[in-house]
């Protein structure tokens, strides 16, 4: 019964968060839940093993063709979002023909490559793409009313909510698909792939499909973004990105499904608060960088590793089983 | 008995060396078949095209008829060829109940739509079946929790055999199981492969423990150098003056 009940309670607290924040604060928090969905979407590849340097470009994919769907088809936003992250997992289809010839080390190479690529078209083709300067005056989502709460997507903590509802409901798709037997099957090909494949798991397919899952998921992040900063640009999905998604994923930690999670708030916090506070924002790639090291150094199981030692272990909560042999 | 698995002038070249060549012979349906031979004879590599993990420069592999060879690993699986590693394979970070689980994925098939909308209970239910009952069989239920990396080395290889035995299996290609195993370790091994095959579960085996090989299998086919040396019962072959000449060494092959 404690379940439910801290359940709703975290979503009250959630719910109530942005009220007692300022307007520049609200804006952060619309993005570190943003930026939640980019780096667990991107947690979904870890599973399979694969590392890939490419994921912000896609969710830049996701970005750009919601902003281009719904400016020029005129496309209605919420359906152009979803486009977006159908895009970006179609486009990591294709590029898994490729791509997924390599392994490990290769393959983050090769998706590196690849997002260059695609940046580079988007600078290079000023039809439809707009060159360097992007898209910009890209359509915001229509304000609506629930009844009893009213969406006005000027103000931040609109946003907030809609984003986080839609980024609790790609959460809890991504967390079905992890628990669920083809989760297991991604544990299996990350940890011995050679014995999965004797068990008939068809590896290219299975690696595919997490690329595929975790880029539709990073595309509709990136089409949350678009749609709430108004522009998209090159620059806005580079490399200097993608480190930050590296950052809170090694922070946090990769083999629980909160540990990304925890290494994206706690960085974003102590980013906003500590360094913007000190008037040292500009040192952000290098505060990164020394976070990065010392955390490989000294934590190198990540945030939830301490989680982990001070949460007793379910596995040794279980004396029903003995009971019944 | 009647022809199962046949393979025919088997040819495996690795640039200029002959790993196997021209190998011929027949599995029978049901029974336990040995494969057998001096190190660097080319069974592991016979056992690799067998699974697909090579394709044979030449030669063919018939599986009830059906040209097997040059298929990849999982498609051999599929037409039900299972096959072991040589050394503890396992996925050493999940459960020993996980491992099982990974092993009934092909008569379970994971569905990602009806798995995220909740519509698979019935198959998650049925393969969680299925993997007891594969745990239990090669007596590995009461470890169902435990990490598989900690398990003993006889547990492992145990746990190997149960992976294969979940996916329900007509042929299990069995990479030297019996390697490091003590005495008493040895004998209950040779004793589930007997329920094994009284499951109706053809076994190929490659093994260097003679005592498990002549106790163990219906017919043996001993190879040297890559080529087909000799075949028999286990009574022919320990007697077969090639058998002999391949592994104590006769004038021919010293170098």
């Amino acid at each position: 019964m404690l379940k439910p009940v801290m359940f709703l309670l975290g979503a009250a607290a959630l719910i109530a968060l942005p009220h007692g924040l300022s307007f520049s604060q609200q804006e952060i928090l619309v993005f570190l839940v943003i930026n939640i969905l980019l780096v667990m979407s991107y947690r979904l590849l870890t599973l399979t093993g694969e590392w890939s340097l490419g994921h912000v470009v896609i969710m830049g994919v996701g970005a750009y063709a919601s902003a281009l769907m719904t400016k020029n088809l005129g496309v209605p936003v919420p359906v152009g979002m979803i486009l977006g992250g159908v895009t970006a997992a179609l486009l990591a289809v294709l590029l898994s023909f490729p791509l997924f010839r390599m392994k490990g080390f290769y393959f983050l190479i090769g998706s590196f490559a690849a997002g260059e690529i695609i940046r580079l078209i988007w600078k290079r083709f000023r039809e439809p793409f707009g060159g360097a300067r992007g898209i910009s005056g890209i359509d915001p989502m229509p304000d609506f009313s629930l009844g009893f709460y009213s969406f006005d997507f000027f103000e931040p903590v609109s946003y907030y909510y809609f984003a986080g509802t839609i980024v609790a409901v790609c959460l809890w798709v991504l967390w079905r698909i992890e628990k669920s037997p083809v989760g297991l099957t991604f544990h299996a090909v990350h940890w011995q792939d050679k014995l999965a494949q004797a068990s008939g798991v068809n590896l290219r397919a299975y690696r595919t499909l997490a690329f595929a899952i975790a880029s539709g998921f990073a595309g509709i992040a990136g089409a949350l973004q678009a749609h709430y900063v108004g522009t998209v640009n090159p620059n806005s999905f580079d490399i200097e990105v993608m480190v930050f998604v590296l950052t809170w994923a090694i922070v946090g930690g990769t083999t629980t499904f909160y540990g990304p999670i925890l290494g994206c708030v706690l960085l974003t916090v102590i980013n906003e608060v500590v360094l913007r506070g000190m008037g040292f924002e500009q040192a952000r790639p290098l505060f990164y960088g020394a976070i990065m090291i010392l955390s490989i150094l000294f934590l190198p199981n990540g945030l939830e590793s301490i989680v982990q030692k001070i949460l007793p272990r379910k596995a040794t909560a279980k004396p029903d089983r003995k009971a019944a042999a | 008995m009647t022809d199962f698995l046949e393979m025919r002038g088997l040819t495996m070249r690795f640039g200029g060396l002959m790993a196997v060549d021209g190998l011929s012979f027949k599995v029978a349906h049901g029974s336990i078949h040995g494969l057998i031979g001096p190190n660097g004879a080319g069974k592991t590599t016979t056992f690799n095209m067998i699974s697909g993990f090579y394709t044979p420069t030449s030669g063919q592999i018939l599986l009830r008829g059906e040209d097997i060879s040059g298929l990849a690993m999982h498609e051999v699986a599929r037409r039900g060829v299972v096959r072991t590693f040589q050394h503890s394979t396992l996925f050493a970070e999940l459960t020993v109940l996980e491992n099982a689980l990974v092993g009934t994925h092909m008569p379970f098939r994971p569905n990602i739509f009806a798995a995220i909308i909740g519509w698979d209970r019935e198959d998650r239910r049925g393969a969680a079946a299925r993997a007891r009952e594969a745990l239990e069989f090669f007596g590995l239920g009461d470890l169902a929790e435990e990490r598989a990396g900690d398990l003993s080395h006889g547990h492992q290889r145990a746990l190997g055999l149960a992976v294969a035995y979940a996916s329900h299996p007509d042929v299990m290609l069995l990479d030297e199981p019996f390697t490091g195993m003590n005495p008493e370790e040895t004998r209950q091994m040779m004793e589930l492969m007997r329920r094994l095959k009284a499951d109706g579960i053809t076994i190929l085996l490659v093994e260097h423990d003679m005592q498990a090989i002549m106790g163990l299998c219906d017919t043996i086919t001993c190879m040297s150098f890559g080529k087909f040396l000799a075949e028999g019962g286990p009574a022919d072959i320990r007697h077969h003056p090639a058998v002999i000449e391949a592994y104590l060494g006769g004038a021919r092959h010293v170098a």
